[in-house]
């Protein structure tokens, strides 16, 4: 085995080694999608997050368009601030537009579903959606089916 | 005499002590190699003459005493210094120890590429005519495991003497080696020494080859140097260690009788 | 009692001699300057020919079984649930976290890591590092400093592959084999896995198990008796200490990255 063939094949050993790398950053791992240079932040309130996650998705009609950065308690209002990273700003979200707190599945991940409202003016960085719908949470509905049964 | 340019001992070990774990190899031991000449050290085998070599060479401290090499003391060299001062010795191990991994011309090229800063071609050259002088010029692009025994020490020989060394220390060289290796090798390590004007040093126990080319003879036992003198002188010795030594009789100060009890006591206990 | 009691001592006293030995030829390995950077790289380079290209037969081959294994068993007990969907994710979090560097370490130590003591044990034995050493030529630099170097480069590259290639192995037996939706293999997979926490972690984790299991080779080398029984011994001796210390860091590793650094 001469010198040249050795040095070759480390070459490819090392080059293979990279390219698998890169495999692995972009089709197991979706890094591409989590640049955040190219998006902004809007924040809102809840009154109750469930069981929600920093990291979480957040979604416009089930298409993922960015992630939960921060739940922080207010400690005015004893309120959820939930601060989301928008992916990019290119996805407009009007000033009237909800959010409300659903869960996968049954007894899946909890994410933040957006729906766009209609006025013209759209949230900018740091902006907040005003109307929220907080979480369902199983043991409220079990004690208001009771009580209904009661009725 | 003594202040001459050219000292008169080339090695001088005073007052040497060396211990390995718990075993004392050498207590105070004395000896001086004279320069220019074939000097021989033998002696019972794990008396530590490798051991010997291996002071000389710095790669062993003793615990007391010092060992110059051509008015250096050895054993107080820095790292850099010893070094340079190995560039002027050459030792050939008992096992060859030939670099597996490279061929013939890499392995006496080996000390050429580390201590000089020669042109490929003046170490192309260099090597060449080493070769030629061990007579393996054509085997210049065999790996180690294609050479027979006695190439591969005259394979050695050529990468030990590549740097033309002025102290020159072979370690049991005749080993093992068939008539014709063995005459081969005591031309050319007489050559060596004379054309190269080297000091040599031959830790062997092969009594009848050393004494053929040997200048002086050293008899090392029991960490000390139990005789010493010139083959001639060796040959007639009366005294019991040395003469056990070079007739190679099986009994005398060195026991044929590992230490046991008393055989008849032990056969008659056995009987009871 | 006594004797054994001496017997404890002595033990206990060559173990943190050898530690300490091993500890010195680490540093010495990491910081000594080489002699000449040329040939430095040169055997670098060959090194990592014999450390790493040659390890890969058996890290490509058991990759690729593993990811199926792991694919057919999630496959196996996911379909209970209804939640085939989650096969990629399942897959690729528990190659690329552990499976990935821990299998590879194994592997490694096994392969490379006994190929290295017995290499750097017989250069002993045959005086090879004794007559470089003469030769005013530093053993630990020419010799086991490449080596170990080899190894710590070489086994992140390997445990990178070995995640690949068994990931590719899972999706050949859910996606071909078992009739997992492609897509929602690889799609559960994307959300579920992070880069900075799971490949990542894991790339760290071979980074660890190379340095450590590397170092216990070469310095079993260079530390055994220098007969043909010492160097067995010291082979055996590689493979079971770095199989260990690889299995144990791991646990502290993962401890570790789960607890958030």
């Amino acid at each position: 085995m001469n010198k040249r063939t050795v040095e070759v094949m480390v070459g490819l050993f090392v080059l293979l080694a990279f390219i698998l790398l890169l495999f692995l950053a972009l089709r197991v791992s979706g890094f591409t999608d989590n640049s955040f240079k190219n998006g902004y932040t809007v924040s809102a309130e809840f009154d109750n997050v469930g069981a929600l996650n920093e990291g979480a998705l957040v979604s416009i009609a089930g298409v993922k368009i960015g992630e939960i950065d921060s739940i922080v308690l207010d400690p005015t209002t004893y309120r959820a601030d939930v601060v989301m990273q928008i992916y990019s700003k290119k996805t407009l979200l009007p000033i009237d537009s909800s959010a409300s707190i659903y869960t996968q599945g049954i007894l899946g991940a909890q994410y933040i579903g957006l729906t766009s409202g209609f006025a013209e003016t759209n949230l900018q960085n740091k902006g907040e959606i005003r109307t929220t719908h907080s979480a369902l949470i199983l043991e409220n509905l079990i004690g208001q089916f009771l009580f209904k049964m009661k009725k | 005499m003594i202040n001459d340019a050219h000292h008169e001992n080339y090695v001088s070990i005073c007052n040497v002590s060396f211990q390995r774990g718990d075993r004392t190899i050498f207590s105070d031991l004395n000896l001086q190699i004279p320069t220019g000449k074939i000097s021989a050290i033998m002696g019972p085998s794990g008396t530590g003459k490798t051991t010997l070599l291996r002071l000389i060479g710095g790669q062993l401290k003793p615990e007391q005493g010092s060992i110059v090499v051509k008015s250096q003391e050895i054993n107080k060299l820095s790292r850099e210094e010893l070094l340079k001062a190995r560039r002027e010795m050459g030792l050939m191990f008992q096992s060859n120890a030939l670099f597996t991994g490279l061929n013939v011309f890499e392995n006496v090229a080996f000390p050429l590429r580390v201590h000089t800063s020669f042109t490929e071609q003046m170490i192309a050259d260099i090597v060449s005519m080493k070769l030629e002088a061990v007579g393996l010029r054509g085997a210049i692009d065999l790996m180690p495991n294609e050479l027979s025994g006695g190439m591969s020490r005259r394979v050695a020989l050529a990468r030990a003497t590549v740097l033309d060394p002025k102290l020159m220390m072979y370690d049991e060289p005749f080993t093992g080696q068939d008539p014709i290796s063995l005459g081969i090798l005591l031309k050319l390590i007489k050559e060596l020494n004379t054309n190269l004007q080297m000091t040599t040093i031959i830790v062997s126990h092969d009594v009848a080859e050393v004494m053929q080319i040997a200048d002086y003879v050293f008899i090392v036992g029991n960490g000390k140097v139990l005789g010493q003198g010139t083959p001639a002188e060796m040959a007639v010795s009366e005294q019991a260690d040395v003469k056990q030594f070079i007739k190679g009789l099986p009994d005398g100060p060195v026991p044929f009788q590992y230490p046991a009890p008393d055989y008849i006591d032990e056969l008659i206990e056995g009987k009871n | 009692m006594i004797t054994r009691l001496q017997q404890l001592g002595q033990s206990t006293i060559r173990v943190i001699t050898s530690l300490g030995s091993a500890a010195i030829t680490l540093f010495v390995v990491c910081f000594r300057k080489p002699q000449n950077i040329g040939s430095a790289f040169r055997a670098l380079v060959a090194q990592l020919f014999s450390v790493g290209v040659l390890s890969l037969p058996i890290i490509l081959v058991s990759g690729l079984f593993i990811g199926m294994v792991v694919g057919l068993q999630g496959h196996h007990t996911l379909v209970k649930f209804g939640a085939t969907s989650a096969l990629g994710s399942l897959v690729a979090l528990s190659v690329v976290r552990e499976l990935g560097p821990v299998v590879t370490g194994l592997l490694f130590a096994g392969r490379a890591c006994s190929a290295l003591t017995a290499e750097i044990g017989l250069m002993k034995a045959t005086e090879q590092l004794s007559s470089m050493e003469m030769m005013g030529v530093d053993p630990l630099g020419r010799v086991i400093a490449p080596r170990f170097w080899a190894g710590v480069i070489s086994m992140p590259l390997l445990a990178i592959i070995f995640d690949a290639v068994a990931i590719f192995g899972g999706y050949l037996v859910s996606v071909k084999l078992l009739g997992v939706d492609s897509g929602s293999f690889w799609s559960n997979m994307q959300s579920s896995v992070v880069f900075s926490d799971d490949v990542l972690n894991g790339i760290y984790k071979s980074i660890v198990f190379g340095i450590v299991a590397t170092w216990i080779a070469v310095y079993q080398g260079n530390a055994c008796i220098p007969t043909a029984e010492g160097i067995g011994r010291a082979t055996t001796r590689t493979v079971v200490y770095s199989s260990l210390a690889i299995l144990g860091l791991d646990f502290i590793l993962t401890a570790m990255m789960m607890g958030g650094w």
